[in-house]
Order: C-alpha cells, then sequence, then structure tokens
C-alpha cells in the first residue's frame, strides 16, 4: 500500500530539510523524500499550498481516564490532540486508579487501540497511589509500555525517594518526569506571589515553591545519574538553573507550555479562573526568560500540559475552581501566530520543540520524517486565519484562556502510520 | 462604577468617591435626628445580608443602614465551612434573588466570591467583605471620618499599622486613599508586609517609631492569632512590643493624629486599652459613620431610575 504526498513544503528540521519536497509512504512508513517523485499508479495526495510537518508529540497530557472520564475521556483526548496537530501524546498518570501497576497501564492502552486515533505513551507514576511513599512497580509498567514516570500534580516531596526512583529508572533508561512545586512553599497558594495576587488579595505561589525542588532534584539527578525531566517550567531563575546544570552536564531536560510562554500573571485578574493552573502564570520577566531559555536549548520541548475540566468545575468561584488549562486544540496555532509569525523563532525550530525533541525525551523513533519513520505527519494551511472558539473544541475541556484571539495557521489533515485520522471539515 | 454592584474600590474614580462621601455626610446628619427616621428611599425594597463568615458590626451596619432608608431586611444565616463550595453559594444568591431581594450584600472567607455572584446575579452585590481582597463600605467609612476630621483627604499621611498581607481592608483602603490624594506608608513585620505593595501605590515603612511620628492616620490592623501558627509572627507578645501603639508610642504622634482601626481589636496586642480610650482613637465615630456611608451605597445602587 503506498501513498505519495505531492507539491508541499516539508519543514523537518531533524532532516535539515525546509522546502519543496514529495514523500512516498509505504505501508505506514516513510519510504523516501526528495524533490520530486514521479507517481507510479500509488495514491496520491495534493499537498500544494500546504506545509507538510512531522506530527506533533505531546510530552504532558492528563487523559483523566480511568476515572475522571466527565473531564475527558482517552477517545476525546485522541480526537483533540489529532485536530491540534498531534500525532502522539502522553497518558499521565493521576488516574483513578492511578496507573502504578502495569494493569493501568495495559487499560490506557487497549482504549487508545479502541479510539484508533494518534499514539498514546502512557507515563506512570514514580510511587505508589501518587504518596510519595513507596516506589510503584516501575519495572513492570515498563514491560507494559511506559516511556516515563511521574507523580505530576505533586512532586516527589521525599528527597530520599526521589534519588531511588532516579536511580532505579537507570536500569530501563527512563526519565523521571518532575513537577517542581514544595508543597510547604505553596501550601494554599491559587496565583503567582506576584501583584495580581495582592490585588485579588489571593495567596500566592512564589517563584521559590518551584526553584527550591528544583534545586534539589538537579543534584539528585547529578548524584545518581538518572535522567531527570523537568516540567512546565515557569520561572526565570529556574531556566538559569537548568542552563547550568546543563553545563555541568547534569542529566536533565525541560520544557515549557504555550501558556507559560504567551500569558503573564494579569490573565487571572477578575477572578479569571481558565487563568488557574499550576504552576502558575507568572511575571512579564519570567516569560522573556522562558522564551530565551526555548532559543537558547536550555528549554529541550513544548509540552501542553493539556489539563481538561468541566464546565461546572472552572464556573464556580475561584478558589472552587481546579487548577488546568487544556491546550491540544491551541498550541500549535497559538506558537506559530505569536513566536514564529512574529520572527522570535524559525518554523523549524518550533517544530523541533514539539515534535522530534520531545519524542528524543520519550526515547522513541518519531518526530522526524526521515526515511524508516513513521508516516506520522501533519500538514498545515500557515496563512488561514481563525478565531479560537472554546466551545468547538473536540475536548471535553473546553477551558482555556485563549477564547476569542485571533491565530493564524491551522492543522488541516493529520496522519498517523500512513493513515489520515483528522481532516478540516470532516468533524461532526 | 461596576455598573450596578460595588466590590471595591479599586478602580472606582476620585469624583464617584466623593459623590459617596457627600451623601453620607448628608446621612449622617439625617442620622443625628432619629425622628425623621425612617427614610422612604428603599420602601418596598427588600435587602437580604447573605453572611458566610461571622460578622456582628458589619451586617448590623448593612441592617441598621437599610431599616434607616425604609428597607425590609433579610438575614441569612449562611453556615460557615472551610471548604467553599462555589455551587452552593450561587444556588443560595439564586434563591434569594428568585424571592425577590432587591439587593444582595455579602461577606464570605474566599476572595472573589461577591465578584463570582455578581456575574450571574441581576440584583446588585454587595461586598461586605471577601477574603484578602477588598472591602469597600470599610475604605468609605474611614475615608468619611478622616474627612471630618482634617476637612480634607488631599495631602494626607495615613500609616496602615500591621497584618497588610491579609487585610482586605489595607487594599480597599489604599486605593480608596491613593485616588483620594492620600499618602499611604505600610509598616509591620516583613512577613505580613508584601513588598510588592509598592507597585498598587504604598510606600513601605522599615521603621515604625519614625513612620508614627509623620502620621495624621494611624490605621491599626487585627492581628490574628492564626498567623502564630502560621510560622508568620513568633508570639502576640512580641507583635505588641515590636509593633502594638502603646503609650510610648502615642506619645511619638503629632498633635493632631487620629487613631483608628476597623474592628474588632484585639485591646492589649495591636492597640493598649488605654490608647482604645484614648482623646485621638476614632474608633467610635468610624462606627457610626458605618451606617451613614452603608446608607449611601444602598441609595446609591437602590434608587437609581430603573434602565
Amino acid at each position: 500500500m503506498e501513498l505519495l504526498i505531492r507539491g508541499g513544503t516539508l519543514v523537518d528540521p531533524a532532516q535539515g530539510l525546509h522546502g519543496r519536497f514529495d514523500l512516498l509512504v509505504r505501508d505506514g512508513v516513510v519510504a523516501k523524500v526528495a524533490e520530486t517523485i514521479t507517481p507510479a499508479g500509488e495514491k496520491v495526495l495534493e499537498a500544494a499550498g500546504k506545509t507538510i510537518l512531522p506530527g506533533l508529540v505531546d510530552l504532558h497530557t492528563h487523559l483523566r481516564e480511568p476515572g475522571f472520564e466527565e473531564k475527558e475521556t482517552v477517545e476525546s483526548a485522541c480526537r483533540a490532540a489529532a485536530v491540534g496537530g498531534f500525532t502522539g501524546i502522553t497518558a499521565m498518570p493521576n488516574t483513578n486508579p492511578v496507573m502504578d501497576d502495569g494493569r493501568t497501564v495495559e487499560y490506557v492502552r487497549l482504549q487508545s487501540g479502541r479510539a484508533g486515533l494518534v499514539r498514546v505513551w502512557p507515563v506512570g507514576a514514580v510511587s505508589k497511589e501518587l504518596t510519595g511513599r513507596e516506589l510503584a512497580e516501575i519495572g513492570l509498567m515498563h514491560r507494559s509500555g511506559i516511556r516515563a514516570v511521574t507523580d505530576d500534580g505533586r512532586g516527589v516531596s521525599c528527597a530520599r525517594l526521589l534519588k531511588n526512583a532516579l536511580l532505579y529508572c537507570r536500569q530501563f533508561d527512563l526519565p523521571l518526569f518532575e513537577h517542581c512545586e514544595d508543597e510547604a512553599l505553596a501550601a494554599g497558594g491559587q496565583v503567582h506571589d506576584g501583584v495580581a495576587a495582592l490585588r485579588l488579595g489571593l495567596p500566592g505561589l512564589p517563584a521559590s515553591a518551584e526553584t527550591v525542588m528544583l534545586a534539589r532534584d538537579l543534584l539528585l539527578a547529578a548524584e545518581t545519574g538518572g535522567r531527570l525531566h523537568i516540567m512546565h517550567v515557569s520561572t526565570a531563575r529556574a531556566v538559569e538553573m537548568i542552563r547550568q546544570a546543563k553545563d555541568d552536564g547534569v542529566r536533565v531536560t525541560a520544557e515549557v507550555t504555550p501558556h507559560h510562554l504567551l500569558l503573564t500573571e494579569d490573565a487571572v485578574l477578575g477572578f479569571n479562573t481558565f487563568a488557574k493552573v499550576k504552576p502558575p502564570l507568572r511575571a512579564a520577566a519570567d516569560v522573556q526568560a522562558l522564551r530565551r531559555g526555548l532559543l537558547d536549548g536550555t528549554i529541550d520541548a513544548i509540552a501542553t500540559d493539556h489539563a481538561p475540566h468541566t464546565e461546572a468545575e472552572k464556573a464556580g468561584d475561584f478558589l472552587s475552581a481546579p487548577f488546568g488549562i487544556a491546550g491540544l486544540e491551541t498550541a500549535f496555532p497559538l506558537l506559530y501566530t505569536h513566536l514564529v509569525r512574529t520572527g522570535i523563532m524559525s518554523l523549524g525550530l518550533l517544530v523541533e520543540k514539539m515534535a522530534r525533541s520531545p519524542a528524543a525525551i520519550l526515547g522513541i523513533p518519531h518526530g522526524s520524517l526521515e526515511p524508516g519513520f513513521a508516516a506520522d505527519l501533519v500538514l498545515v494551511d500557515t496563512e488561514r486565519e481563525w478565531t479560537i472558539d472554546r466551545r468547538r473544541f473536540l475536548s471535553k475541556g473546553k477551558n482555556t484562556p485563549f477564547h476569542g484571539w485571533q491565530v493564524t495557521g491551522l492543522p488541516v489533515l493529520t496522519m498517523v502510520a500512513g493513515k489520515v485520522v483528522w481532516k478540516a471539515g470532516s468533524e461532526k | 462604577m461596576e455598573g450596578r454592584h460595588f466590590l471595591g474600590t479599586y478602580g472606582l474614580s476620585a469624583g464617584e468617591i466623593g459623590a459617596l462621601l457627600e451623601l453620607a455626610e448628608y446621612y449622617c446628619r439625617v442620622n443625628n435626628d432619629p425622628a425623621s427616621l425612617p427614610l422612604g428611599v428603599l420602601r418596598g425594597k427588600m435587602v437580604a445580608n447573605l453572611f458566610f463568615e461571622p460578622s456582628t458590626r458589619t451586617r448590623l451596619s448593612f441592617a441598621r443602614a437599610a431599616a434607616n432608608l425604609g428597607g425590609e431586611v433579610v438575614e441569612l444565616e449562611a453556615k460557615t465551612s472551610s471548604v467553599v463550595k462555589g455551587e452552593s453559594v450561587l444556588e443560595t444568591a439564586m434563591t434569594l434573588q428568585a424571592m425577590g431581594v432587591d439587593a444582595l450584600v455579602v461577606r464570605h472567607a474566599a476572595a472573589g466570591v461577591p465578584a463570582f455572584l455578581a456575574r450571574s446575579l441581576s440584583v446588585p452585590v454587595i461586598n461586605a467583605g471577601d477574603g484578602a481582597h477588598e472591602h469597600p463600605t470599610q475604605a468609605l467609612l474611614d475615608l468619611l471620618t478622616i474627612r471630618q476630621e482634617f476637612g480634607r483627604l488631599e495631602g494626607l499621611t495615613a500609616l496602615l499599622l500591621g497584618d497588610i498581607r491579609h487585610s482586605r481592608v489595607a487594599r480597599s483602603n489604599l486605593y480608596a486613599m491613593r485616588t483620594c490624594g492620600l499618602r499611604v506608608r505600610f509598616c509591620g513585620p516583613p512577613t505580613l508586609v508584601p513588598e510588592e505593595m509598592t507597585d498598587l501605590g504604598a510606600e513601605l515603612a522599615p521603621d515604625v517609631d519614625g513612620a508614627l511620628r509623620e502620621a495624621d492616620v494611624v490605621y491599626v490592623l487585627r492581628i490574628q492569632h492564626e498567623r502564630q501558627q502560621a510560622g508568620m509572627l513568633p508570639s502576640l507578645a512580641e507583635y505588641r512590643s515590636l509593633y502594638g501603639i502603646d503609650a510610648r508610642r502615642q506619645s511619638l504622634l503629632s498633635d493632631k493624629a487620629v487613631i483608628m482601626h476597623p474592628g474588632p481589636i484585639n485591646i492589649g496586642v495591636e492597640l493598649t486599652a488605654e490608647a482604645y480610650a484614648s482623646a485621638r482613637s476614632r474608633v467610635l465615630r468610624q462606627v457610626n459613620n458605618g451606617v451613614a456611608v452603608r446608607m449611601a451605597v444602598l441609595h446609591h445602587l437602590l434608587s437609581r431610575p430603573q434602565d
């Protein structure tokens, strides 16, 4: 079974390609990339006027299933991912039951197979029940297919357990994804501990809640030689610390979310629950530092931290509303509009941060369209102007602070292993 | 002002504040002549007191204000709960609105609840204190008290002393005072006085004794025992010694300076009994003005022509 994708502009930083290329797909795998491939009877997909990118890979996705199906299911998240140009997402373990054993991992894989849309890479818990006391069955979960471990939702507060987890994961070469938040410093905090918090009279989440735990984690990663990945970096100081640790040879990687790259603490003014997120939206200087960190390689990847919640939950008053932003359907258009079209970064660099780099962190052969790689790709209409409308999300979580934003650039076709899983205009 | 609601002093103009103070001044005079009460301004109208946090003076003050204007007051004894459930608060408010109340006076321990209710209700919501966010009628009654004392607001220096971090009174006063041309200084233990308050227009005064000498208004805030448990203060005794207004600190004040406090007072902690009872104390004047200010706010929100 062959498919020729013809006439598009291919942007694949992993191959150093940016220009007009044809792609031949055979049995779901990229067989050939060349300036011109003459059709020889195979099916042809005309891509003229479109930009072809390797399918985006999300390092940080909350699928909510099992246990919180009113917020999201594996299927609804996969659908949202396909719309957003993602061909693979992770499954965070803070479900009910917690994904801390092989059976829950198998269940999520079964559900993603049933959905039959994008790839799902489960991420197992570090500790049983996420309680931070005993190690979860990391080896058995690894056998069932996890690609990383995390206690996300919270950090691993016990330093000794973190040290043991970093050591233990070495035998599987699994990265440990850390949510850096010192619970004593963060206690009760609602928004960034800055001027907006003072204005609203809300307890603050200080930058030190992130950096205090990060400092400890970097020391333990250095001591153990384990692979540490810092999730949703949000402060300028954290960027500096990670930069220094990388210079020192620590095996650390880092991600940043679209909302931390685009919004400041002011987004919460008026008690806007859609901007209530952990870590909190910070000061303008932090946003600038995060962007610099992304450009200079300190921050390896962009991850959505897609955290869907129900309308009722986010419609409550500010203190009762849960933390989180649904991000799968807006990540690429927002960043393409605000970072690429404004000249802050090239499309190639954005694709590297959203495709090959996250795939490398997960240790999987994706995020590029080099021959031999799976034909996971997305066609983007880079000139299409549209308005973000949360009511039209396919995710069950419609919680976004970006409702009404004007963006340019729309994923119009998403393909996984050579099979079209979403095409613009095909939604119900 | 934010349409039909009264949620905070942030963003109020000097003109809006001035108009409310004028009206309140008028009601002060009316209240001194009990024979003229009740007035008919709120005849046929019902004001609901919806307090999710214990309060005596603010609740009674609003009740008295509504009664003086000829309105009816319904008191809702809301159970206080440490876990705030936004939905049930909204449900309660919607029920009251459906019964035909004309305004809701809301106090809640969580910042943002009055604003949250205001988004969903068509009747006016008056913020009677929400968490550490705002307590706008308190700030107005404080300004009225200061203006009566000095005959003006512009150019005066107010020193707010104590737990600024957790104080809605400090915030509402900061915004209203700055708008009316006062210099506002904050002083207290660094754990309770966030430095970023300078971005909102306050000055920080590191030395309490020096700051007292320069102040026209010494505004003392309540110190709560919980701050000790939260690790922000070693003890109330230490606070009294470092920041409490006692005879010695009172002697530092200029002749015309007055002492104010939003109540309830921890006598012997932030203020000695002598300071509270001294000729400088305007605490009871504040309480008295509270009724007039709340009459002005109710009048302003409820007696406007239908739009």
